[in-house]
């Protein structure tokens, strides 16, 4: 693209613009941040968003999916926060976007991140990751607001953290830097919800930093409408020995991204990525990790489940680089799907990038249908065939979500799969 | 209680035909052994009586208390007091043991119009069961089936029939892969079901499980059909002259 032939912008692209425009005198920051602002967004008007011929959008061409944004509303609609998924959970409240910095949590430092804004302070993180990071884009020129969570070091948080994000009609980006401080440990869970089944786009960046020898669950529960089309992106920064339970549920949404972008920057560090794609109705769900073992001696196992329903399509791009002195990296990755409809589709695309020769680098990819062997025998024990049917799909995202260990936890997860079953098959 | 007659069924995939003409009566409080050698339609019999969708019954009928049951489905035919101990249990990962022992219980009780379960009534039964059959409680807490030892696979069948209490219990090669202490706990636990209003179907190649399971009939079945029958005499006659004697008669 020559930069002085400007491209012609689809109506998704005049939308952004048309918001930024018509916001840009109100959103929070400083100077410098709106100096990013500008510079991100004037990045999405000349070279439009991504298409299939970018490689890392290859399977989810963002240009031709996205097809139209929601004009943000006026006002911001009222809703109210919901039950929070574990009983017992700290819920931080963010009701369409607006945050409730009146909030506290015992022992935690929770502010609003447009503080950061406004003070300058957020300026550098709001830069994008790389050319083609285009959620970084969208969400770095609109952001207006989100947490910014300390856990200060040594501390253990008990009760799980909930970000309760529900929205309504719109527009919402939200950010939520949280710096897990050296030997603390706390438990996240970030849910995405539609409160209203109207149409919006959403755009959230979780900004993740772990300290030496933190040790970290972070959920993320993205249940949007089926309308409503959901950029999420996590970022993760390693400390020495420190540890990560990485865990996302995708069961909702129109058009889905969830990136997750790893840098295992500390020695003897840790990451459990585990993953479960509920796919049904007409989604397209794309869940593309870059993951860079950067030092020696480092761990992660990658495991996906994805079950495809109707004429969902999905897409799992699995990256893993391993730096040329990250040597004893020990990396597996493995993605299963359970495809039950001949008009369901997913694409994976595994990749390993390795600089180092002494590592333990692996990834499968497997795609079935439910083994009709197994559907017998429950059959021929009197176990009706949807009911059967519905047992061995969730025997086989089970599986990954028992790992997390924690009871409540694991038979919140579990229900909320067996509600999304019980709903599509 | 079950009258199969004049049975053909064939593999619905590539049409060969297994069984030609078979016919048997099993009356309640028997039991009845089928024995044959390899490839005569021992399995694929307990198969097609079960309901699995991958055979077709072509000519013929099977009868179960008076009535067809060639309409229903395998799960019907369980609700309705069939059950079929297999040779080869399958794994299912992810499926926990105990759930699914609740939700098979259940589901039948459901179908029989019958009340469901209490959670402590359930496993205070499952606990019995497994006691008199020596099962290990750790087994009862893995996914069905998965890491057992074939003898382990065995007893966990025997189990679920203890369990679900069926009226026609088939045991296809059930002493396949047991050893004899094994072979003893198994067979006690299919005398223990021994009733005047249930059959029990043994399906076998030797006479060895028929020392522990006494039959009241033993039927040799031989390209697909019953080529002779009488009482458990037959099946010493077997093991001492071999299956050549009668295929040879039948011939």
């Amino acid at each position: 693209m020559n930069i002085h032939t400007p491209i012609r912008l689809t109506p998704a692209e005049t939308a952004l613009v048309e918001t930024y425009t018509a916001q840009v005198g109100d959103l929070p920051g400083d100077g410098a941040v709106t100096v990013t602002r500008d510079r991100l967004l004037n990045d999405i008007k000349t070279s439009g968003l991504p298409t299939r011929r970018v490689e890392a959008w290859h399977y989810t061409d963002l240009r031709t999916l996205l097809r139209n944004v929601p004009a943000p509303l006026a006002a911001a609609p009222s809703l109210a926060t919901i039950a929070p998924l574990v009983e017992g959970a700290q819920v931080l409240p963010v009701l369409h976007g607006a945050v409730d910095a009146a909030t506290s949590i015992d022992g935690v430092e929770v502010a609003s991140f447009a503080d950061s804004l406004v003070n300058g302070t957020a300026a550098a993180g709001l830069a994008a990751l790389d050319k083609d990071d285009a959620i970084g884009k969208i969400n770095g020129s609109l952001v207006r607001d989100g947490y910014s969570i300390a856990i200060p070091a040594g501390s253990t948080v008990e009760a799980p953290i909930e970000l309760q994000a529900l929205h309504g009609a719109g527009q919402v980006h939200t950010r939520f830097p949280v710096t897990f401080g050296a030997g603390s440990r706390a438990t996240f869970i970030e849910r995405h919800r539609s409160a209203t089944g109207e149409a919006a786009l959403v755009s959230s960046i979780s900004d993740i930093m772990l300290e030496e020898g933190a040790e970290a669950v972070w959920i993320i529960l993205q249940e949007q409408g089926a309308e409503d089309t959901h950029l999420g992106q996590v970022r993760v920064k390693f400390g020495t020995d420190s540890k990560l339970r990485l865990f996302v549920i995708n069961a909702g949404g129109k058009l889905v991204r969830q990136e997750l972008r790893i840098d295992v920057d500390g020695e003897g560090s840790e990451l459990t990525l585990r993953g479960v794609n509920l796919l049904g109705g007409e989604t397209h769900t794309d869940v593309t990790l870059v993951l860079g073992h950067n030092v020696p001696n480092t761990n992660s196992t990658e495991i996906f489940r994805n079950v495809v329903f109707d004429r969902a399509r999905g897409v799992f791009q699995g990256m893993i680089r391993v730096a040329p002195d990250a040597q004893k990296t020990d990396a597996k990755m493995a993605c299963n799907t359970l495809l039950l409809t001949d008009d369901g589709e997913f694409s994976v695309k595994p990749e390993l990038e390795i600089f180092a020769d002494d590592v333990i680098c692996g990834h499968g990819a497997t795609v079935s249908d439910i083994d009709n062997n197994h559907l017998y025998y429950l059959q021929s024990r009197g176990i009706p065939e949807n009911k059967a049917r519905a047992m061995l799909v969730n025997a086989f995202v089970a599986e990954v979500v028992e790992e997390l260990e924690d009871e409540k936890l694991v038979e919140a997860l579990e229900g909320v799969i067996s509600a999304w079953l019980e709903k599509h098959a | 209680m079950l009258e199969i007659k004049n049975l053909h069924a064939r593999i619905a995939e590539d049409g060969t035909e297994i069984i030609r003409g078979l016919n048997l009566t099993v009356k309640a409080g028997e039991v009845a052994a089928i024995m044959g050698p390899n490839g005569s339609g021992k399995s694929t019999l307990s198969y097609i009586l079960s309901g699995r969708e991958d055979y077709e019954v072509t000519e013929g009928d099977i009868l179960y208390n008076g009535e067809s049951i060639l309409d229903l489905d395998p799960a019907e035919r369980a609700s309705k007091g069939i059950f079929l101990a297999f040779q080869y249990p399958v794994e299912i990962p992810g499926v926990a043991t105990m759930q699914f022992l609740k939700v098979a219980m259940n589901e039948q009780r459901k179908a029989r119009g019958e009340e469901e379960l209490t959670t402590p009534d359930f496993i205070r039964r499952v606990k019995e069961a497994a006691a008199e059959l020596k099962i290990d409680p750790a087994m009862l807490r893995r996914p069905l089936n998965v890491g057992f030892s074939g003898g382990e696979k065995k007893r966990a069948e025997i189990l679920q029939m203890a369990l679900l209490e069926p009226k026609l219990c088939i045991l296809d090669e059930t002493d396949s892969g047991l050893d004899i202490d094994a072979l003893k706990i198994v067979a006690d636990g299919v005398n223990a079901l021994k009733s005047p209003d249930r059959a029990v179907i043994v399906i076998t190649h030797y006479q060895r499980l028929l020392e522990y399971i006494v039959p009241d009939t033993v039927h040799v079945l031989y390209k697909g059909q019953v080529i002779r029958s009488g009482d458990k005499d037959l099946a010493l006659e077997l093991e001492a002259n071999g299956y050549a004697d009668i295929i040879g008669k039948a011939a």
